[in-house]
């Protein structure tokens, strides 16, 4: 069948299986948005106020289902607007198509009116990028791209269209979805000897994070957990992967993460680490981390082998493979002693939980809860809130807690929660802070007109929460460019945008405030008021180990 | 530190050389030399660098090459059973006090003169960095005007080609 580009665009975008695609339209993509009216039918298309909002939206679309998410934008500004985006899914492995228009061919490389080099700009941030320089190409190169960003470790592929190549006619053949690859099992001579260090060892931990949940590895985790009586920790990716009330999860690690989890981690002989980067926030200092213990690193990736950490067993391949051969190996024992100091270690972190009566940001993440679900999902913006989020939260299912984990982007909760509504059409939940919420509250607006249930807690302090704790804590209280004194009344803020919002200062407001929220069709927001000086413990000072471990305030 | 010769064979496609300066640039791989060129196939490019660093440096290299789609195989040559030689072009000035040991030295080094004027002569050597590099310092002392060298290429001995390691 005889096609414009843009139509096969569309066209093969459904064709691989997506039916929302999250959007701004614009001059070089004006063909595309005609075949999106076109197929209105079979596809569904959200505007955003933002490019930025767009492709967090696909970014939440894609971690919550694992899917893969799709973004469209236009030239020039419209593809620069998107790289924060791009680079966050890059990062945290989410798998996304970003569809950009050009200028056309031949005014490419002559500064012609909104035309950028995207693909030289999002080379660092990509798995892959194409120019299509010619209609012939154009639908095998939309295919390679949905198979490269699903394939072994997800990532972002985009795919930038000049707009002669859009209008140009070409002949279409529907192909079946294409299924990534990359998904095999670690070598057998990689996985006997890293077998018997497990067999040999007395103080199992395993460590888990984004990649186990990717490749759908719990059973498989669990069995082994049991079998050599290991407690299970994870990454902040990792949030959501297990049930939080699982016997053997002692939570996230690292430098906020839970003191059991924490210390266990650091009092193993064996880490076994499922689908993690060992990130500089978990290792704190690289040189004093797990000294005492031998790693064995299970990764889709190979270059996160050893990249960091000094691995005794690499193992490259995908997570539930790998385990399936590794597990008939395993001779099933038991850790009393070893049991014994983690139950130590979970004993002393009750004792520094922090058990203040009032609205305090345990109190307030304990509250909501009780209100959200087994499937609602939960998206957060960066800073304090994001680890009271991650240390309180409590999760029956996967892929519900979504937050921007490696870049660490402010601004990213509002588009990743719209689109995690969409994908899954659960009500979601934004906890936020007032600065992060600040910087996408234009994306209310997209709530409001696609009717988005969701709930956008805002943890406001009047200050930028996390930096200052740092200047509380190592800068003698200069508290430079983080006091917000703004005016911003969220409630207000809400109803203009056309929702509606509650102010809360105790615990009993909040109630009533979350019954409301709970039941609103569109964005409700609650403003909820804590102290500027709450901090969140505990916390490995930056380049600091486990002995530097800030337990709570004034220790 | 040690120093490293790796070829990298990739689709012979637009932007590739970029995606992999672009690499050794962002990960800080301190590269000493790079050349690349057109294959045997007109598929494929095969780009040699000289990398210097550690060994566990060279395989984070190696490990974030492999990430890159249009990378087909990688594969570090040794020294012992490989061959590399680059080319040199050397323009020295041309005086009568000089002339004659410019000529003895060129000959030493099988160096073919390409351009011979009154004041400067042009000199062709092949061979591998080392010896390039003792010519250039013997030619010092004459007054050099001007050098270009290719940078290494580099093939392993016998049958064996990059192709054997597939990704």
């Amino acid at each position: 069948m005889l096609l414009r580009g843009s139509d096969i665009i569309v066209k093969t975008i459904i064709e691989q299986g997506c039916d929302t695609v999250f959007g701004y339209p614009g001059g070089q993509i004006i063909d595309v948005y005609d075949s999106l009216y076109q197929y209105q039918n079979e596809i569904r298309h959200i505007l955003t106020a933002h490019e930025q909002g767009a492709v967090h939206a696909a970014d939440g679309y894609a971690r919550s289902t694992g899917k893969t998410g799709v973004v469209i934008a236009t030239s020039g500004p419209g593809a620069t607007n998107l790289v924060t985006g791009i680079a966050t899914a890059y990062i945290d492995s989410v798998p996304m198509i970003i569809v950009t228009g050009n200028v056309v061919r031949e005014q490419i490389g002559s500064d012609s009116f909104q035309e950028i080099d995207i693909t030289g700009i999002t080379l660092p941030i990509t798995k892959h990028n194409y120019f299509v320089d010619s209609i012939d190409m154009l639908a095998d190169t939309i295919r390679e791209a949905f198979e490269i960003a699903a394939s072994g470790r997800p990532g972002p592929v985009l795919i930038d269209v000049p707009r002669d190549v859009q209008m140009e006619e070409f002949e279409y053949e529907p192909k079946p979805p294409v299924i990534p690859g990359g998904r095999i099992p670690a070598k057998d001579i990689r996985i006997e000897p890293a077998a018997e260090c497990i067999n040999q060892c007395k103080r199992p931990f395993i460590y888990y994070g984004g990649g186990l949940i990717s490749s759908g590895a719990q059973e498989e985790m669990f069995e082994l957990a049991e079998l050599i009586d290991a407690p299970i920790g994870c990454s902040m990716m990792g949030i959501s992967g297990v049930p939080s009330d699982h016997p053997r999860f002692l939570g996230m690690q690292g430098m906020h993460g839970h003191y059991a989890s924490t210390m266990s981690m650091h009092s193993a002989d064996c880490i076994i680490a499922l689908g993690v980067r060992f990130n500089d926030r978990v290792t704190g200092n690289r040189a004093k981390f797990a000294t005492r213990s031998k790693i064995i690193h299970i990764d889709i990736e190979g270059a996160e082998l050893s990249k960091t950490t000094n691995d005794t067993h690499k193992l490259r391949g995908d997570i539930k493979m790998t385990l399936q051969k590794l597990i008939p190996l395993i001779q099933k024992k038991e850790h009393p002693e070893w049991q014994e100091r983690v139950a130590a270690f979970k004993e002393k972190e009750k004792e520094t939980l922090d058990c203040r009566e009032g609205m305090t940001p345990r109190n307030i993440i304990h509250t909501l809860n009780r209100y959200k679900n087994n499937n609602t999902p939960v998206a957060t913006d960066v800073g304090q809130h994001q680890m009271w989020s991650a240390q309180n939260l409590e999760f029956a299912s996967a892929r519900r807690f979504i937050s921007s984990g490696g870049l660490g982007t402010m601004g990213f909760g509002m588009g990743a929660a719209i689109g995690a509504q969409i994908a899954t059409g659960e009500r979601s939940v934004l906890v936020t802070g007032d600065g992060s919420f600040a910087m996408s509250m234009n994306e209310l607006a997209t709530a409001v007109t696609y009717k988005v249930p969701m709930v956008i807690m805002i943890m406001n302090n009047g200050v930028l929460g996390m930096v200052r704790q740092w200047q509380t804590l190592f800068y003698d209280k200069h508290y430079s460019a983080t006091v917000l004194n703004r005016q911003t009344d969220f409630v207000k803020l809400a109803e203009a945008f056309g929702g509606a919002g509650m102010c809360v200062t105790t615990l009993e407001e909040l109630e009533t405030a979350l019954q409301k929220a709970f039941v609103y069709e569109g964005p409700f927001i609650i403003d909820c008021r804590i102290d500027k000086d709450e901090c969140v413990f505990p916390m490995l000072p930056p380049g600091g180990s486990m002995d530097d471990i800030i337990v709570k305030a004034g220790n | 530190m040690e120093r490293y010769t790796i070829a990298i064979l990739v689709r012979n496609q637009f932007g590739v050389l970029n995606r992999v300066t672009s690499m050794f640039r962002r990960r800080r791989f301190n590269i000493s030399c790079l050349t690349v060129s057109e294959t045997e196939s007109p598929d494929c490019s095969r780009i040699t660098v000289l990398f210097d660093g550690e060994e566990e440096t060279k395989q984070q290299l190696f490990n974030q090459f492999y990430k890159l789609p249009d990378v087909i195989s990688i594969k570090e040559l040794h020294k012992e059973d490989s061959v590399s030689c680059e080319l040199l072009l050397i323009k020295v000035e041309n005086t009568p006090e000089s002339r004659e040991e410019i000529r003895s030295a060129a000959d030493a080094f099988d160096a073919k003169t390409v351009d011979y004027t009154r004041e400067a002569v042009m000199m062709q050597v092949t061979g591998d960095s080392r010896r390039i590099d003792d010519f250039i310092n013997i030619m010092r002392d004459f007054g050099i005007l001007e050098i270009c060298r290719t940078g290494i290429v580099s093939l392993e001995r016998g049958s064996a080609t990059i192709r054997n390691l597939m990704v």
